[in-house]
């Protein structure tokens, strides 16, 4: 065991840990908000609104998350009107294909989660919030977003977790961030198992925390419910 | 005649991709096998007794689940034919061993799906009711016994609906092992997008390709499900 290279290693991959903190931010961030926009088209009377909801659902969350990442950053890059317009600056950017990518896919298994999560609220604690003359926002600010968001909580926190594992595949197309650095070293030094292990017990660690918050913020707003606390 | 091979160029670049995605659906099969298998194992060790195999058992899944799927991917790539070769030295071997991508591959995507299939395997084990298996006792039935006419049979029911969710996991992530160069699905779109620099059309095609395979193999599990649960009363379908 080489402690010197291990340190310098994990100095190297740490380094890069910003950047993949970056990108899983950015696109929880965008992908949250897109699913709202989806739930809400989802459950929407207007048929036209919740096909196209379904429709976006069932290819994000059928196709592998690589081919659409590929996708934005090659096939869009093909179209003259891309490459002409005001966003190609950004567009042509590695970095920002793969927060979209990362966002519209997350936003596919999200909207799924918060739809869940809408279904799970007992239809009385609506009719009990009507009775007494809530209605429209506030109602829904009152009533079905805390209860939406404290039903949604455990199976968000697990597509965090996949969220981070994503991040990943940023490295395939030259977004430098853990993986991406970890390969890189390994194939100048050919030390596979210590470069790896160092980046995994980086990523192991993201996740334990972004696990550990997510179950202190479940505890936090379900105190009430549970006896034993 | 020129201009013969360039018209069928889509459809010959269309029937590599058809057959990219039956390399792709072999990956998948091949690494559910090795997951189901792996996954047993593990399961049973987190049900075990014994605080060493559970400990054990959860490192597995805490770690398979944990890191992206690409860094064991690479793991197994770059690292296989070094472990293979000390295994083959261990043995009298002296020359070097190479891992066929496709091996490393399904080892690695099957390493995976067994740490989600033993946490399938445990939910199901978990929701078949105490009683049952008190009642097979009283009855005098032996361990084996109980295993293989009352735990088995329920635990494979009352997994089809996580062994789903589980499939469609592996085949997406089986796409991953395009980057050590096996020609599935997701290299063949690469491959006919690069040499045609048609770019968007041939991804498109290979995400029609995925859609297709998803769609499908989510339809075969629903019926499997629906075949499975044809004899329980109604009021157990909703629960898993």
């Amino acid at each position: 065991m080489d402690i010197h290279f291990l340190a310098a290693t994990m100095m190297e991959l740490l380094s890069a840990a910003p950047l993949t903190l970056l990108l899983f931010l950015l696109s929880s961030a965008c992908g949250g908000l897109l699913a709202l926009v989806i739930t809400w088209m989802r459950i929407a009377e207007n048929p036209l609104l919740s096909s196209f909801a379904k429709t976006y659902i069932f290819v994000f969350r059928g196709s592998p998350l690589l081919i659409q990442i590929f996708l934005i950053y090659y096939g869009l890059a093909q179209f003259d009107i891309v490459r002409g317009g005001p966003l190609w600056p950004y567009l042509r950017e590695p970095f920002v294909c793969a927060v979209i990518a990362l966002s519209l896919c997350t936003a596919g298994y999200t909207a799924e989660i918060l739809r869940g999560g809408l279904r799970a609220i007992p239809v009385r604690d609506i009719e009990a919030a009507r009775s007494i003359g809530m209605s429209g926002f506030l109602l829904f600010r009152r009533i079905i977003a805390p209860l939406t968001l404290r039903a949604i909580l455990p199976s968000y926190s697990t597509e965090l977790v996949l969220m981070v594992k994503s991040t990943a595949l940023a490295s395939i197309v030259t977004v430098w961030e853990v993986t991406g650095v970890a390969q890189r070293i390994s194939s100048e030094t050919y030390r596979v198992f210590e470069v790896f292990s160092c980046a995994a017990v980086i990523y192991l660690t993201l996740n334990f925390v972004i696990i550990q918050m997510m179950a202190l913020l479940e505890f936090k707003l379900s105190k009430h419910h549970c006896p034993m606390a | 005649m020129q201009t013969d091979i360039l018209d069928n160029d889509f459809s010959r670049w269309m029937l590599l991709l058809f057959l990219g995605a039956l390399v792709t659906l072999a990956v998948t099969v091949c690494s559910m096998a090795l997951g189901a298998v792996l996954g047993a194992v593990i399961c049973s060790w987190k049900l075990s007794k014994t605080l060493g195999l559970r400990g054990a058992a959860s490192i597995y899944t805490t770690v398979l689940r944990g890191i992206p799927e690409l860094l064991v991917i690479y793991v197994l790539y770059f690292g296989g034919s070094s472990i293979v070769t000390g295994l083959g030295n261990l043995f009298g071997y002296t020359g070097f061993i190479a891992v066929p991508a496709f091996v490393a591959g399904v080892a690695a995507v099957g390493l995976v799906s067994g740490a989600y299939q033993a946490e399938v395997y445990r939910g199901a084990f978990l929701a078949v009711p105490r009683g049952e298996i008190e009642a097979a006792m009283a009855i005098g039935m032996r361990r084996m016994q109980r295993f293989r006419r009352i735990i088995l049979p329920q635990v494979l029911r009352l997994s089809i609906s996580g062994l789903g969710n589980v499939w469609q996991l592996t085949l997406k992530d089986s796409a991953l092992i395009s980057v050590i160069g096996v020609a599935e699905l997701m290299r063949m779109s690469q491959l006919a997008a690069g040499s045609t620099r048609e770019y968007f059309l041939y991804l498109s095609a290979g995400g029609i390709f995925y859609l297709l395979l998803t769609n499908a193999s989510d339809r075969i599990f629903k019926m499997l499900e629906r075949i499975a649960d044809r004899s329980m009363p109604s009021s157990t379908m909703g629960r898993v």
